[in-house]
């Protein structure tokens, strides 16, 4: 399988690209470090006052913010994964070469990627979360299973990621300037994945409509999957589910792009 | 002949500035879009505040409109800082790809360039929702108001919005020595302002004597708050401690500018 060969060296090459930074690295993982103790004591707060919030208890709440900053540069919930340098492609016109290529725009850059995810699902991702499990009661699985369920959740999580943010990208075709829409993919990344607060506390018909959008398959759901908050099988159906509508939206969006609009440089 | 220099400095940041606010303002739509994107950007993190108090009345002991007036000092003071020399945050950029260079050749005081650089008027979103929320934990707040407390409330501003620009200066002559360290400065810049958006009596004590003791940033909002609220400190600072800030302000700008110098004289080119 040559395909197979070429997407498998693409990702590899965007876990090599962000494995290069090795300071920056240490930059944020200390970043969602002190994030993570500033939000754990709002939360903590939170709880006191009303314990069971949400269905979590405060160890469960702990677990949450934890997981939030594991989460937040891996599956590039406020944005800052390939989207912008596609955008920048776009708008130079050097998308036109990549459009050449023997291979498939999306699948390039979904390869990339997933690439950049899993460097930094690691290399940012597991320092903070084991600070955290160290330093303030966390609620954590002792069945290896449910941790694989989680996993599968959470590469899950990181295709409708990418979904979400290719369609943003490709808005860049008719757009040109991107700056407003990446603006736009951090406000709802930030706010409907529940970054700020757990989904399940957001109040009546506001916490129903977040929980039914694609962004609560980021966070909420590998959350409550670890858990053992959710069902882990709802949990693949709607992730999936969303998945394919964004990829499947994302090559009839690129399609109309190509198709209709002229190429920056004539 | 010469003009002295912190007013050489001023005049350049001006002109500075001034051209980056020009060349924004060509693309008014766009200006606008985005500073209506960075204005609900920056409120997300009230509309959290809301969220957590339509489903409690209290957090730490401290009811909304108090919380909303921790919110609004913090936000304010810090809206104005990052106005003013947000690209200080970004200086390592500049460092590793050499551009630093072309700073340091101009008769103009480095710092001034540095953060009038990419000055970005769109910031002034955050620092318009940061009042916007100040100015309704005014109206809303209970407190017996006196003269010297009304004094406080510019003065908090003002010193706040200096110790974190130390903060800032501090930060960038760090970037110079370690040039990827930009999200160090985040976590203590923004993190700084969201960490003060709560009650003190949220967090952890040791947390607590960290921030008033080793990074003053208590003194922006948490410490001269406490005494307009009529609230004791989680520290038991003396109750002058609440006039301080304008000292706490003044010793961190000197030693932000000691880092400065320091920094900036152990720049070594990208030697290409």
């Amino acid at each position: 399988m040559g395909a197979a060969r070429l997407y498998v060296a693409v990702a590899a090459g965007g876990f090599r690209r962000y494995a290069t930074y090795r300071a920056a690295t240490a930059a944020g993982v200390f970043t969602n470090t002190v994030f993570g103790v500033i939000l754990v004591h709002t939360y903590l707060a939170l709880w006191d006052e009303r314990p069971h919030l949400g269905g979590y208890d405060q160890a469960q709440a702990v677990t949450y913010v934890w997981l939030g900053q594991a989460l937040l540069a891996g599956l590039a919930i406020q944005g800052g994964g390939f989207e912008n340098e596609l955008m920048e492609r776009i708008r130079t016109g050097d998308v036109a070469i990549d459009l050449y290529r023997p291979a498939d725009l999306q699948m390039w850059w979904l390869a990339s990627d997933l690439g950049r995810s899993l460097f930094q699902l690691l290399g940012r991702g597991v320092v903070p979360f084991v600070v955290g499990a160290l330093f303030f009661p966390v609620a954590l699985p002792d069945d290896p299973l449910i941790w694989l369920a989680f996993g599968v959740a959470v590469v899950l999580g990181a295709v409708v990621s990418f979904g979400i943010r290719y369609l943003v990208a490709l808005s860049a075709f008719w757009l040109l300037d991107g700056k407003g829409m990446l603006q736009l993919l951090m406000i709802t990344g930030v706010f409907c994945s529940g970054m700020t607060l757990p989904l399940n506390v957001f109040p009546g018909v506001l916490g129903e409509v977040v929980r039914a959008l694609p962004w609560s398959a980021l966070l909420q759901l590998p959350a409550d999957v670890l858990m053992g908050k959710a069902d882990p099988l709802g949990a693949y159906v709607f992730a999936v589910a969303w998945a394919v509508v964004l990829l499947v939206g994302g090559r009839l969006l690129e399609s109309a792009a190509t198709r209709r609009v002229v190429v920056q440089g004539g | 002949m010469e003009s002295s220099r912190p007013v050489g400095g001023l005049r350049a940041y001006g002109l500075i500035a001034g051209m980056w606010i020009r060349s924004s303002l060509a693309y008014r739509a766009s200006f606008a879009m985005t500073v209506l994107g960075n204005l609900l950007l920056s409120g997300l993190d009230f509309v959290a505040i809301l969220l957590m108090f339509s489903q409690v009345d209290a957090l730490g002991g401290y009811r909304l409109p108090e919380v909303a007036l921790l919110y609004g000092l913090s936000v304010t003071s810090f809206g104005l800082t990052d106005l003013m020399c947000n690209s200080l945050g970004q200086l390592g950029q500049r460092v590793r790809d050499g551009t630093l260079d072309t700073l340091l050749v101009r008769p103009a005081p480095v710092l001034a360039q540095a953060a009038a650089d990419r000055f970005a008027l769109r910031r002034v979103a955050r620092l318009t929702q940061g009042m916007l929320v100040l100015g309704y934990a005014l109206v809303a707040v209970d407190v017996d108001w006196t003269p010297l407390k009304v004094l406080l409330l510019p003065v908090m501003l003002v010193s706040g919005a200096a110790i974190f620009g130390a903060v800032f200066v501090a930060g960038a002559a760090f970037q110079i020595l370690v040039q990827d360290a930009a999200e160090v400065q985040s976590a203590f810049t923004y993190g700084g302002t969201t960490l003060l958006q709560y009650p003190p009596t949220v967090f952890g004590k040791e947390l607590v004597r960290g921030v008033t003791f080793v990074l003053p940033l208590a003194f922006v909002n948490w410490v001269p708050a406490a005494y307009v609220l009529g609230r004791p400190y989680p520290l038991g600072l003396p109750e002058w401690a609440a006039f301080a800030p304008p000292l706490v302000a003044v010793g961190c700008c000197a030693l932000a500018g000691l880092a400065w110098r320091v920094g900036l004289r152990s720049y070594r080119s990208t030697g290409s």
